[in-house]
């Protein structure tokens, strides 16, 4: 904030006296809030609101974030995408691979000042694995689950052997297996906790978190980290600042001018289009802090006619070419990738498998061709188009004109996302308000292996998710997929089940592209991390 | 004029139970699912299912409805779906933004705007009465954002005056309170200039032709008191209703000023629970807005009481 030195017109008359007195009171109020900043507290804006403070219960990614700075986990994945123990001192495994034992670190405490014991982990990973779709493949191994023979032991009975038990509980993204209080664990998966009490870096300022305006963190005093350097999610995670506060901002433009004037420090999304000049400002660091980027999807629902008809969804992916959608919705080509893999490009189980016509743009002579074949009789094809989310009003603007070049008739129908997202749950057919295709992103993480990548369930409507493809072979995958016991093997399986999903045209990814952050050059020890992290951070 | 306005508050009570029904009544209606928002991306349909019983969205209407209405009857408007706090408190917590915008803007249009129109009446086809009106139109014209935008390029980035953006409540100091919300008041405040001082200068220039008042000015009476004393006072009724409304409608919401100036007001709460359907903050705002409405209407009518004695309410 810049506090003006110099008066440079004297005050005459009844106009000067109220210039005068305007002028004083405006460097007394600017330094009366400068004397109140505390150089210690870092101001972020995010890319959305906190709305729902229980990690388990939702997989928005907000929620995630929350997680982060108030929970901690078993394990973290560092930047090579390895897991490493975090909560964790050491584990062993039985000779037949059925009996994991974990001895938690010295000096982890909740919150409330209680020791983390194997009881609190054995309840919240029971909790997590009955929400979320990696955490539900890990029950369905788990023979039992519970304190070892000390409080800081934590032991895990599997019914077969399990190839990814560590891989499950280092998951990086929603929904992160994280440790709470086994009293609050307790809480039914379809309720919120009623307590913010972990044993991670920072504590909930309950009394200052207003939902919508803004949520507060204090450092934990209390929280012993690592020796190791942070790494991606993995680490020490050594808390430099007093305090964290993420600040809501509806609008971009005032987050953009907050952060040049020095009201915020740190802008988790801005738009593309300010990024230009974000970069040319030397006060201002930009860059992309998570290197798988976000995957967009078409989903077809294969319930209603006639993308119940494979020949028509795979028409339909025929027909978009990623180039198209992503020049669209980015813009710039540095920030994104022309990328098929359904496990996301630059990972280990990558592979552009099936996907030529996406990342070549030469389907659409084949979408036409597979058109007539099907006998498509004209069926207008239901988009659900989200107008009120910027990264997701583009595509399917795109693939809608894509699919009638192609020759489909398509009834692209504007909503708001909430409405989309009511309805995407629905099995009703189109008469009675179906649909047959939207899209949505998913951040690299979320989408990187076969058990947790949604779109490949083939479990159909029973199980399955929205658009439900019934594939059981994908399913027989899956399972080879969770018994795999070596990464070749997994990379085999990874590819064979992408190949039958871009044949069943369960779905398409049309792009990857990359968000970069925006923070000021005060801040030091960012870290490029699965979610946005405010451990290893020091402001200046 | 007691029984006239106990007779209003009775009335204001049907008035208050059929907008409980028909905003209860609409948001189900509306497409979108709050059980959906919470359970993410991954849920299950039998996982929709298990939050959708856990927040009472699967009893009957009727069971929902009277069940609201009940916790109302006890001063309760229930708890956010999505956040678990107590709808009173989000409401309480964004009042003082919103009552603080309202009363700056009102407060600072009034004092600006009465004054122009009447001095745009007073010399009516002058340069001084067409300026008045440009800077009328071009208030009207001219979107709040970009005024805002303006205010903050020029006053916040370019002079570095006053803070981009936020709140301060009162008890944190009048300095601050005031360095923050200065420029949001400028920004509305040239909207309501301009609707005041059209009004009041269409209304002045009924009266100024009044028989009355050129017998005051007949008489030799100063023209100040002819036109404050006379042709003002008699021409209250109108500016006053505009004041009013335009209070009200403060109150009940400018999400666009409160989004630019990211003021945590009553119409951005307004604003993200219908985006997320949270239904108990969406019914309590609305009912809230409509109490609001129903007051100042009350107050304005008996304003006109004590403004104008020839008016009485039977």
């Amino acid at each position: 904030m810049t506090i003006p030195m110099t008066l440079k017109t004297k005050p005459r008359g009844l106009s000067g006296l109220i210039r005068g007195t305007m002028f004083a009171a405006t460097v007394a109020a600017t330094a009366l809030i400068a004397g109140m900043a505390d150089a210690q507290t870092l101001r972020a804006v995010k890319h959305s609101d906190l709305r729902v403070l229980d990690p388990i219960l939702t997989t928005a990614y907000m929620s995630r974030n929350h997680g982060y700075m108030i929970f901690d986990t078993l394990y973290a994945l560092d930047s090579d995408l390895v897991p490493q123990p975090q909560m964790v001192d050491t584990h062993t495994v039985s000779d037949d691979g059925l009996v994991y034992t974990f001895t938690l670190r010295d000096g982890l405490k909740f919150h409330d000042g209680a020791d983390v014991t194997g009881a609190d982990v054995a309840a919240s990973i029971k909790r997590w694995g009955e929400r979320d779709g990696m955490g539900q493949v890990l029950m369905d191994f788990v023979e039992s689950m519970e304190q070892g023979a000390q409080p800081n032991e934590f032991v895990i009975n599997l019914k077969q052997p399990y190839g990814l038990v560590i891989d499950s509980l280092a998951k990086p993204s929603s929904n992160v297996p994280f440790i709470m209080p086994a009293r609050l664990a307790a809480t039914p998966s379809t309720e919120a906790i009623p307590e913010q009490i972990g044993s991670g870096p920072f504590t909930w300022v309950a009394d200052e978190y207003q939902p919508g305006v803004r949520a507060v963190y204090a450092k934990n005093e209390d929280y012993v980290p690592r020796d190791e350097p942070s790494s991606f999610a993995a680490g020490g995670k050594v808390v430099m600042v007093d305090r964290v506060e993420w600040v809501v901002m509806p609008d971009d433009q005032t987050a953009f001018n907050a952060l040049q004037a020095g009201e915020i420090d740190y802008w988790e999304s801005p738009p593309s289009d300010l990024l230009p000049i974000l970069a040319a400002n030397p006060e201002l660091t930009v860059r992309n802090q998570n290197a798988l980027g976000f995957q967009t999807i078409m989903r077809p629902n294969t319930l209603n006619a006639p993308m119940d008809n494979v020949k028509i969804r795979q028409a339909a992916i025929a027909s978009v070419n990623q180039k198209d959608v992503l020049d669209a919705l980015v813009g710039n080509p540095d920030l994104y990738n022309l990328c098929g893999a359904m496990f996301v490009c630059d990972t280990p189980l990558a592979s552009d498998v099936g996907s030529e016509t996406l990342t070549e743009g030469s389907g659409m002579e084949k979408a036409k061709a597979l058109l007539a074949e099907a006998g498509y009789d004209g069926t207008p094809i239901v988009i659900m188009h989200p107008t009120d989310v910027g990264t997701l009003r583009t595509q399917p603007v795109v693939v809608a004109q894509a699919m009638r070049d192609a020759g489909f008739i398509v009834d692209l129908q504007a909503m708001d996302w909430q409405t989309l997202v009511g309805k995407r749950a629905s099995q009703a057919s189109i008469a009675d308000g179906g649909w047959h295709m939207f899209m949505t992103n998913w951040v690299g993480a979320d989408v990187f292996n076969p058990l947790v990548n949604n779109m490949v369930n083939g479990k159909g409507p029973d199980g399955g998710w929205f658009g439900w493809p019934n594939v059981p072979k994908l399913e027989e995958l899956r399972t080879s997929y969770a018994t795999a016991a070596t990464l070749e093997e997994q990379q085999v399986l990874a590819t064979e089940i992408q190949k039958i999903a871009y044949e069943e045209a369960v779905y398409a990814p049309i792009g990857q592209y990359f968000v970069p952050s925006a923070w000021s050059n005060n801040l030091e020890g960012v870290l490029d991390a699965p979610a946005p992290l405010f451990w290893n951070i020091s402001k200046k | 004029m007691v029984l006239y306005i106990v007779q209003r508050i009775l009335a204001a009570i049907p008035v208050m139970g059929f907008v409980a029904l028909f905003v209860f009544l609409l948001l189900r209606l509306t497409p979108g699912d709050p059980a959906a928002i919470i359970a993410g991306d991954t849920a299950t349909p039998q996982q929709l299912e298990a939050i959708r019983d856990s927040l009472g969205l699967n009893d009957p209407l009727f069971v929902q409805f009277f069940s609201w209405i009940g916790q109302l009857l006890q001063g309760d408007f229930g708890t956010s779906i999505l956040s678990g706090q107590p709808v009173i408190d989000l409401i309480s917590d964004r009042m003082e933004p919103t009552i603080s915008l309202a009363l700056t803007t009102i407060i600072l249009s009034v004092v600006i705007g009465v004054p122009l129109g009447v001095i745009a009446a007073w010399k009516q086809g002058t340069l001084i009465d067409r300026f008045v009106m440009l800077l009328s139109v071009l208030g009207f014209s001219v979107p709040v954002f970009v005024i805002g935008y303006l205010m903050i390029s020029a006053f916040s980035m370019s002079l570095g005056w006053f803070p981009v953006q936020g709140f301060r409540p009162i008890g944190e100091g009048i300095g601050p309170f005031f360095h923050r919300i200065a420029l949001p008041t400028f920004t509305l405040t040239l909207l309501y200039i301009a609707l005041i001082a059209r009004i009041t200068r269409t209304s002045m220039l009924e009266i100024l032709g009044d028989d009355y008042v050129r017998t005051a000015r007949a008489k030799g009476l100063p023209e100040h008191k002819v036109l404050m004393r006379h042709a003002l006072r008699n021409c209250s009724v109108p500016i006053i209703t505009v004041i009013g409304i335009g209070f009200a409608l403060i109150i009940s919401g400018v999400v666009v000023t409160e989004s630019v100036f990211n003021l945590p007001g009553l119409g951005r709460l307004t604003v993200d629970a219908v985006l997320s359907r949270d239904y108990p903050v969406i019914q309590a705002v609305i009912l809230l807005a409509s109490l609001i409405y129903v007051v100042i209407n009350l107050l304005i009518d008996i304003a006109y009481v004590l403004l104008d004695p020839r008016i009485r309410y039977a």
